[in-house]
């Protein structure tokens, strides 16, 4: 691993915007603190009692003097302010073609999926070169997946399906901690990821390739718990159909319209009568404390499918 | 603790009463108070505006209604013990005191029927009979309102309940001093007064008008 | 001067009653010093084991769950039983209705239910300490407070609960003292800054307490009797408790250092003496940062799942806030020039705030700028970050303030020598304990952690050197000032020769603190630099 006493490595592309902003803010506070501090020392031992010097001051232009230090770090501060917004925004906002992959907190582990099917405890396996979107969920209390390799850290959320993402450029295993304090065994909830390169991930995928996808654990769920009764392709009296909704905008009963998006997803099932589709009866039961997280991820990934199927009709 | 501020208020000439400063910062942390909770209900009322609604429906409407219109009585007869105390005429005051107490203890009284209904209809959360689902929504969202019902109208019969504490408290002051004396502590009484009555009128229409 | 007749406050009566159910400002605050100074020192206790525990990578020295328990008692003491009532219920108390001229403070009797409001919260947090503590971090967070935690979780919110109406009660004494006792002459701008300071710290804990509480009961109520308001499997919603409590929590952020901010733009002027340099800039500073720390909560949340565009705005707010506090740090630092500067142990102290907040506040800076928060959120360097402002910033204060009123407060002098060696002392013990947790915390260790990987040992290692250095540092003040309270010199009226009506009664003041009531007549920091 590399990095230092003072720097954590930079392994991914927004570690290293980070730094930059992080060393400008640094810059700018050593020019002000240090100038104050250099200021205050001076003064210290140039006015000490005792000491014979000048001490006639008029104190004129005062209101000017105060409204430059009001305003003028205001004006710094902006700086900061955009600039750290800036980026923020970017990591709000993934790739198109990014790689998801589903985490899932739990006291006190993490829980990782691939699309594929592949499930790992602690351990997540991303090609470099590669953005990938990290898709969180939590099973019980309030955890968040922090690598500081990637300066990257998300909370996951019970009831909230939250997401983070990364371009990871250095190939290595990183530290990945639960940030957010989750009980006894929160400084055991450590894991690593692992940064392959995009040939090494495709072969690691092959090898631990599960018998079913996990979308195709979804459809089997998608039948067990019921949701196919209304939810039927073809008909749209009792529920309004899923094929080729992914990614697509709904029009809500009070007007409003939403992409149909993970987050949306997640929350028709956990809280349907949050968001009800136009036209449609607010009956469909809520499926909050029924599915746990992995179950929930399994269900998006079916109904992410079903809106790809029928896109090429 | 609000009667102990009047009677440690020392008499100063210019403006407003000390205590009545009290009083007033009092009521802006009492504002707050209720404001959190307000707050969160209303978060939870706009997310689950159907189940909502419906469990509302199940409150007694009449019995909530007849409530509303005894306690502004009350804080009608409470501003009458204020403009009596000002004209010094100690027995109006203690009448339109010891009506108020009264209109509060029917309010309580009332409250508590509506609370027995409750429960004998199993829509008390913590019992071991609840039970939920009625109407469109869904039963988790309905069992929340009634949390919230009953937290936030149980934190308000406390506060009336101080309430008539502090009025019986003044009118047997006035009972024993001198009107002018107690001005200024039924001055303050009735700003307190007032002010668990209007956190009232908002109890009002968002738990019982909800849909209607 | 009238120093003759009237007896001192302490002088009147020695039982034990005449303390408990005093209902003098002055001795009000000795019971809150004295039980305020013990819980420091139980919650000083608590940290020192925790960096004893970070001297080594494993987790050998206490098990988890007793490291959880310690860092959560930790946090609930300092906070609420510490920081929040340490400067407005001592220094506060004792000196509003001297600087302002009064008796004495508007609710007498009130404020001695203040004192036992804190009393009785301080029962519950021993009580919670009896059976075992509580796990969840002073900040209680939903569901983990809520569903899952097995401690002692509504005993140690019962506690926080009670004391927090102690607060409020304070608070609202203050603004009504304020406002209503002032002596003749006394304006608004001839008010001391500390007056100011207190006033606006009033104005956030009377606003800002009543959420926490409500918040509180919430967590009470859902603990108890399982109600689903933060539960989301019932359609509760977590992150709600986090917008109520750090609604409340941020503002009290503000309550942590604005009387300190107060203490030492008394003491600056003092010993260097000079005016203070833009006193309305200074006195209008105090109330912005009070009223635009109600619109800042949100940067606690920048990486929780709260919308993108809250967090935007919360930052901006955020950078907003800071503007004051800069303006503070630069209008001290022009009052030292041209003055004429003494070193004396309050001075230190002060000049080390001044130093420890301004880098606390530009550290406060880098954790407003959203995307470098996402790194360094719920890492070290937020914790080290908020202990300068805390306990660099307010704590240097407290101890600054306590010693330059000290001859007032007892009627004694204390050993300059010694006091001046705990104040560097301090200094230098608390930038070893804490600055290198900055870099820990760019590093990746995050907060909370009772083991964690090697890298971070060397660090660690500094850390909890310095803390030991620290705790020499706290410890030597009770020694020096318990043998000034016994033996020490009578202390003059006046001894630092310093401005403002406090002064200009005797030491220590009389019942009625004054024996002919003052009348002001000029501002305040009529310093003139001349030896």
């Amino acid at each position: 691993m590399s990095g230092n006493i003072l720097f954590p490595p930079a392994a991914a592309l927004e570690a290293t915007r980070v730094d930059h902003l992080f060393y400008f803010l640094i810059g700018v506070s050593l020019l002000v603190v240090g100038g104050v501090g250099v200021l205050l020392i001076v003064f210290a031992v140039r006015y000490r009692r005792g000491h014979h010097v000048n001490r006639k001051w008029r104190r004129s232009h005062r209101g000017a003097i105060e409204y430059t230090w009001t305003i003028a770090p205001f004006l710094i501060f902006l700086t900061f302010f955009a600039w750290g917004a800036k980026l923020y925004v970017d990591l709000h906002s993934p790739e198109r073609d990014a790689l998801t992959i589903y985490g899932v907190g739990k006291q006190w582990m993490w829980k990782f999926e691939h699309p594929g099917g592949q499930r790992e405890i602690d351990e997540l396996h991303v090609p470099s070169g590669r953005p990938v979107r990290i898709l969180l969920a939590s099973q019980d209390v309030i955890h968040s997946f922090f690598v500081p390799a990637f300066r990257t850290k998300q909370d996951a959320v019970p009831g909230y399906l939250t997401s983070t993402w990364f371009t990871a450029t250095q190939r290595g295993d990183f530290h990945l901690f639960c940030a957010e304090f989750c009980g006894t065994q929160h400084s055991a909830m450590i894991g690593r990821v692992i940064v392959m390169a995009p040939e090494d991930y495709a072969a690691w995928l092959e090898r631990e390739r599960p018998v079913e996808s996990l979308a195709s654990r979804g459809r089997a769920l998608f039948r067990e718990l019921g949701c196919s009764q209304c939810h039927q392709s073809g008909k749209t009296d009792l529920a309004p159909p899923l094929e080729g909704l992914f990614g697509r905008e709904a029009a809500l009963s009070d007007g409003r319209r939403i992409v149909a998006d993970e987050n949306y997803l997640s929350d028709s099932i956990l809280y349907p009568d949050r968001q009800i589709v136009a036209g449609y009866e607010p009956r469909m039961p809520s499926f909050a404390g029924q599915i746990d997280a992995t179950q929930l991820f399994a269900l998006l990934a079916y109904i992410e499918v079903l809106g790809h199927v029928s896109e090429q009709p | 603790m609000s009667a102990t501020a009047f009677q440690e208020s020392q008499p100063v000439s210019r403006e407003e009463p000390i205590g009545t400063i009290g009083m007033w910062v009092f009521i802006a942390t009492e504002v707050l108070f209720f404001g959190a909770l307000f707050t969160a209900y209303g978060i939870y009322r706009h997310a689950y505006a159907e189940s909502f609604a419906s469990a509302s429906h199940r409150l007694d409407f009449m019995l909530g209604t007849i409530n509303t219109a005894v306690l502004l009585t009350s804080s009608f007869t409470m501003a009458l013990a204020v403009l009596a105390v000002k004209a010094r005429s100690r027995r109006a005051t203690i009448a339109a005191l010891a009506a108020t107490v009264v209109l509060g203890a029917i309010f309580l009284g009332i409250k508590g029927l509506e609370y027995s209904h409750e429960f004998a209809e199993h829509l008390a959360p913590w019992r071991a009979d609840a039970s939920f689902a009625f109407g469109t929504g869904s039963a988790a969202h309905q069992r929340l309102f009634f949390n919230f019902y009953f937290a936030m109208t149980g934190l308000h019969a406390v506060h009336l309940v101080v309430g008539i504490g502090v009025v019986v408290g003044v009118s047997v002051m006035t009972l024993r001093r001198n009107a002018a004396r107690v001005e200024r502590l039924v001055e303050g009484t009735g700003l307190y007064w007032h002010f668990v009555d209007i956190v009232w009128v908002f109890l009002y229409p968002m738990l019982y008008l909800v849909g209607r | 001067m009238s120093t003759i007749a009237a007896p001192s406050y302490l002088q009147a009566g020695h039982t034990l009653r005449t303390w408990y159910a005093t209902s003098d400002h002055k001795r009000i605050a000795w019971l809150f010093l004295i039980s305020m100074t013990a819980f420091f020192f139980v919650g000083g206790a608590a940290a020192v084991v925790m960096r004893m525990e970070l001297v080594t990578p494993a987790g050998d020295l206490v098990s988890d769950e007793t490291y959880n328990r310690l860092f959560t008692m930790h946090g609930v003491i300092m906070v609420w039983f510490f920081l929040v009532p340490s400067i407005p219920a001592t220094l506060g108390n004792f000196l509003v209705p001297l600087m302002i001229g009064a008796k004495d403070l508007a609710f007498p009797r009130l404020n001695l239910l203040s004192w036992y409001l804190y009393a009785g919260g301080a029962v519950f947090v021993i009580l919670t300490l009896l059976f075992g503590g509580v796990d969840t971090g002073w900040t209680f967070y939903a569901p983990y407070s809520t569903l899952f935690s097995n401690s002692n979780v509504v005993l140690a919110v019962t506690g926080v609960f009670v004391v927090g109406f102690s607060s409020i009660l304070t608070g609202l004494n203050m603004i009504v003292t304020i406002h209503r006792l002032r002596a003749p002459g006394m304006t608004w701008f001839r008010l001391p800054l500390f007056v100011w300071s207190i006033y606006a710290t009033s104005l956030i804990l009377v606003l800002a307490t009543p959420v926490l509480a409500m918040t509180l009961l919430l967590i009470a109520i859902e603990r108890i009797g399982g109600i689903g308001i933060f539960d989301p499997s019932m359609g509760g919603d977590p992150l709600l408790f986090q917008h109520l409590f750090w609604f409340y929590s941020h503002p009290a952020v503000y309550i942590m250092i604005l009387p300190g901010m107060g203490v030492v733009s008394e003491i600056i002027p003092c010993f260097a003496r000079q005016e203070i340099f833009g006193y309305r800039f200074m006195a209008y500073a105090l109330l912005a940062i009070a009223v635009i720390g109600f619109l800042v909560w949100g940067h606690h949340m920048f990486v929780s799942g709260q919308s993108m565009y809250a967090g935007l705005v919360f930052s901006l707010l955020s950078f907003l806030v800071a503007v004051p506090s800069a303006i503070k740090v630069f209008n001290w630092t022009t009052t030292l020039y041209k003055g004429c500067i003494s070193f004396t142990a309050p001075m230190l102290y002060a000049i080390g705030f001044i130093g420890l907040f301004a880098l606390g506040g530009t550290t406060g800076l880098f954790l407003a700028t959203l995307a470098v928060d996402v790194h360094v959120h719920d890492t070290y360097f937020v914790v080290a970050h908020f202990h300068y402002i805390m306990v660099g910033g307010m704590v240097m204060a407290y101890f600054g303030g306590l010693h330059f009123w000290w001859p007032k407060m007892t009627g004694r002098t204390y050993s300059e020598r010694w006091a001046q060696a705990a104040a560097i002392i301090t200094f230098f013990g608390f930038n070893l304990t804490f600055f290198p947790q900055f870099l820990l915390g760019y590093l990746g260790m995050p907060r909370r952690y009772h083991a964690y990987p090697e890298e971070f040992e060397f660090l660690n290692v500094l850390s909890s050197a310095g803390a030991s250095l620290l705790a020499v540092g706290y410890l030597l003040p009770l020694f020096y000032l318990a043998r000034s309270m016994l033996r020490g010199e009578s202390a003059p009226v006046n001894p630092w020769d310093a401005t403002g009506l406090e002064w200009q009664t005797s030491s220590p003041p009389p019942v009625e603190n004054f024996t002919t009531p003052p009348v002001v007549t000029q501002p305040p920091y009529q310093y003139t630099p001349v030896e």
